[in-house]
């Protein structure tokens, strides 16, 4: 186990590597930051010449690289354009998303599971389409669509909630857009379940376990629902980095200050440090969570073994 | 339906209603502070280095300079300048009034100007604003042009302090309307402490202005309360303003309806459909000093031959300015008859109509010219803009529609790039083979920021490389000239040239569009189409 732990952790270097490498390359096409800068007028060349020498923009692509790794392993994220360190942006940024994905995930567990164990275990009644026919309304709603239609109803309409979220991000403010970003992956985690329940509720060690007399709540938990939610964890955990990546359009929509708010900005404005700083962080997060859920295999299935 | 699902459902929406209503109780805002939309500044907040509106908003609330621009009629006013006065154009001897003083004590002099000019024109400090002190003697040597250059000097030979309250500047040539200058952001004033502690100051700007910073969380909110000890004829009418940076407009908008926001200055595009149903009297739409055209890349040949220039005009006569206004952007933009603004005023320099036929809809006109011309050069012409912000492609398309209907042919396309940093480094490189967006906000209410900085040849921002020597000089002759009536009069001289030779197509002015909640009054946009703070009251 340990050094399957450690053999993993080593394939993440050259992922990682490799993928700062990409992002950089690719925000460096986007333009010359300096020139969006001072919008729709020309910059004066000489202050131009000194922002890019300070912000070494004026040294070929790769050296720039080399000198931002450099400043990485050093623990310095660099500065953004207006004068902030990314590791503060990061500092405020990453908790408020953290927070949302948390709400996200939870969601997700809770009544993606719950309704798909639902649904599994009443295959074919009328409960089990009535699920499949919801989520696949909510798998085809683009996340914008059903973001704006529940703010406008829960805030505007019946101000049940806030529209926006108030600066800092309260944890109450965040379950309607930590719902809201659930939802489309919410109900890929009941079909999941909904399958896997259906096919293992089939099974010989249950049918096994129904003959030993086993109270249907036992056999239902231990016994079905730790098999068959191998699938659903790794979607789960997959799903972390994704949501965390993906909350620029949420974010967007309810102000939530975080992550995909900032990382937007930092594309608009073509500002790198921001943008390569916060996708490494969400790369490594992506990492680490794909390697826990390797781990939990084994948790849930003992016969599992790493070696 | 599933009654499994509809109680998942019903948990989570209940869920959040629940602990979002008893969230929505509290709050502890004080009623006498105005809730404001904002931006997040892209630059830091200082004054020399701050070109943007969103951070012009802030030093409008924190700074006074030596004048101000009216808010209503944008002409410069003395604020703290005593008086600036010169016998010939050139040599300047401003007085500062006695009095006043910055937010933290410490008073204002002929020093807090000087030492903060200097500040802002030194390369080495690299701050966007530097070159609006390039009028002064000794620029050069303290902003060298080329780039990598070392400075010469650390502070500009025109500046002299010469008592505690009066100062001279010396100008590199003459330049008759250069004070009402001094109403722009790069020319306030500013305490030891900018110099002393420049962090300390960044994250917490102290001015003299009306209002003084409170608390300041970068990206977040900055919070500014009226200062009592303001000794300006402008005192703040309101308790306070919060400037809410927030992540979409629209949010901005939502949450002004909801009643958590008190004003918005920036109305989107999607809401103008209902926003007279939503806000009725309280959304304003008012002219802004600002002009949106279609620039041509002067630089290409096929551009700039002569006997184009007739192809230009007639382009620009195809361009049916009236529907698009109204189709496109409700009424938000007005049909451009010059290549100023309407904002600007006739005192700083804006007549209706001097672009005369050429920006008249006739789509007769426009055939016969461009034939005329020898036809669109290539045949066809691609209209290039930025598709990341600003919704271009809504009136780029109707444009070029009008212009392909108008011309009888398909000629014209619009060229979408995928960020405004690649599309303004294009620009800039003057990599463009044809027509492009452009656009020009004001920086002073003079006709001068409109004229010289994109047409004047080798100008800052004369992007498209358009040069003519006749225009050149009545600039040049213009700027001399001391009274008002009489520059204008020339540049209106020389706006008459960019009518023939048409390097630029004027499109229309953009508006300033905000609107505020039922609770405050008094809310009106100033030139600039920044919301005038300081006049908004609290009803009741």
């Amino acid at each position: 186990m340990g050094r399957y732990v450690i053999r993993r952790l080593l394939q993440m270097v050259p992922v990682f590597v490799g993928a700062t490498f990409l992002i950089f390359v690719m925000v460096y096409a986007l333009g010359d930051p300096v020139a969006a800068l001072s919008g729709d007028r020309a910059p004066d060349p000489a202050t131009a010449a000194q922002i890019r020498r300070e912000l070494h923009l004026d040294q070929p692509l790769w050296q720039q690289y080399l000198h931002y790794m450099g400043q990485i392993f050093r623990g310095d994220f660099g500065t953004t354009f207006d004068g902030q360190p990314v590791l503060d942006k990061m500092g405020t940024a990453f908790p408020v998303t953290l927070r949302l994905t948390a709400v996200a995930i939870v969601a997700e567990i809770v009544v993606g599971v719950t309704l798909g164990v639902l649904g599994g275990l009443r295959r074919g009644r009328l409960l089990d389409s009535g699920v499949l026919v919801l989520t696949l309304i909510v798998v085809s709603v683009p996340t914008f669509v059903s973001g704006y239609a529940l703010q406008y109803l829960l805030g505007v309409k019946w101000a049940w909630v806030s529209p926006a979220v108030a600066l800092g991000a309260p944890l109450d403010e965040l379950l309607l857009p930590g719902c809201v970003l659930a939802l489309v992956s919410l109900a890929y985690v009941t079909r999941l379940t909904r399958t896997s329940i259906a096919e293992n509720a089939r099974a010989d060690y249950v049918r096994t376990a129904v003959a030993k007399g086993l109270p249907r709540r036992r056999i239902v938990v231990r016994h079905l629902l730790r098999n068959s939610l191998i699938p659903v964890v790794t979607f789960i955990g997959a799903d972390i980095g994704t949501l965390m990546g993906g909350a620029v359009v949420t974010e967007r929509i309810f102000n939530v200050h975080g992550v995909g708010y900032e990382l937007y900005q930092g594309i608009v404005r073509q500002n790198s440090p921001t943008v390569v700083g916060f996708v490494t962080v969400l790369v490594i997060v992506f990492l680490l969570a794909n390697l826990v859920v390797d781990l939990l295999y084994a948790v849930l299935d003992p016969r599992i073994r790493y070696a | 339906m599933g009654g499994a699902w509809r109680v998942g459902a019903v948990a989570c929406v209940a869920a959040v209603v629940a602990v979002g209503a008893a969230g929505c109780g509290g709050g502890g805002q004080d009623p006498t502070v105005v809730r404001a939309s904002w931006g997040d500044p892209p630059n830091p907040v200082e004054p020399a280095n701050t070109t943007d509106v969103q951070g012009g908003k802030v030093l409008d609330l924190v700074f006074r300079g030596l004048k101000r621009y009216n808010p209503r009629t944008a002409v410069a006013e003395n604020m703290v300048a005593e008086s600036v006065e010169s016998p010939d154009a050139r040599n300047f001897t401003v007085k500062v009034k006695p009095g006043w003083n910055f937010s933290n004590g410490e008073k204002i002099t002929a020093r807090s100007f000087v030492d903060a000019w200097n500040y802002g024109a030194l390369v080495t400090n690299r701050q966007q604003g530097a070159p609006f002190f390039s009028y002064v003697e000794g620029y050069e040597e303290v902003h060298p042009e080329g780039a990598g250059e070392k400075p010469a000097a650390r502070t500009m030979r025109g500046l002299r302090v010469r008592d505690e309250l009066t100062f001279t500047v010396r100008l590199n040539k003459k330049f008759g309307l250069w004070p009402d200058l001094l109403g722009y952001n790069a020319f306030m004033p500013l305490p030891r402490l900018f110099f002393t502690d420049h962090d300390a100051w960044l994250a917490k700007p102290v001015g003299n202005g009306p209002y003084a910073v409170q608390s300041y969380a970068k990206g977040g909110i900055m919070r500014l309360r009226k200062w009592e000890k303001y000794p300006g004829p402008d005192r703040a009418r309101n308790g306070g303003v919060d400037l809410q940076v927030y992540t979409d407009n629209d949010t901005a908008y939502t949450d002004l309806m909801a009643g958590n926001l008190d004003l918005v200055d920036d109305v989107p595009a999607p809401q103008l459909k209902h926003v007279r149903k939503d806000l009725g009297g309280r959304y304003i739409n008012q002219p802004a000093g600002i002009i949106q055209t279609l620039s041509f890349p002067m630089y290409d040949e096929k551009w700039s031959r002569r006997g184009v220039e007739k192809v230009r005009r007639g382009i620009s006569m195809a361009v049916n300015r009236a529907a698009i206004t109204r189709q496109i952007f409700r009424g938000t933009r007005t049909p451009a008859t010059d290549w100023t603004a309407m904002a600007l005023g006739e005192h700083g320099g804006y007549q209706a109509g001097l672009c005369g036929d050429a920006c008249t809809y006739d789509p007769a006109g426009a055939r016969k010219l461009v034939a005329e011309g020898g036809g669109i050069p290539g045949g066809a012409m691609k209209v290039t803009y930025n598709a990341d912000t600003g919704s271009h492609k809504l009136w780029v398309d109707a444009l070029c529609n009008s212009v392909n209907k108008a011309l009888g042919r398909h000629v014209c396309d619009g060229a979408p790039m995928g960020t405004f940093a690649d599309y303004r480094t294009k620009v800039t490189q003057k990599k463009m083979s044809g027509p492009y967006r452009a656009g020009w906000q004001m920086d002073y209410p003079l006709i001068q920021t409109f004229l010289q900085s994109q047409y004047f040849t080798g100008a800052s921002s004369n992007d498209s490389g358009w040069s003519n020597k006749e225009f050149d000089g009545l600039v040049s002759r213009a700027n001399a000239e001391s009274e008002q009536r009489q520059v204008n009069d020339t540049y209106h001289r020389a706006e008459r040239i960019l009518a023939r030779e048409m390097p630029a197509i004027p499109l229309w002015y953009q508006n300033g569009s905000g609107g505020y909640a039922d609770r405050i009054e008094n809310v009106s946009l100033n030139p600039f189409s920044v919301p005038v703070y300081d006049q908004i009251t609290i009803k009741g």
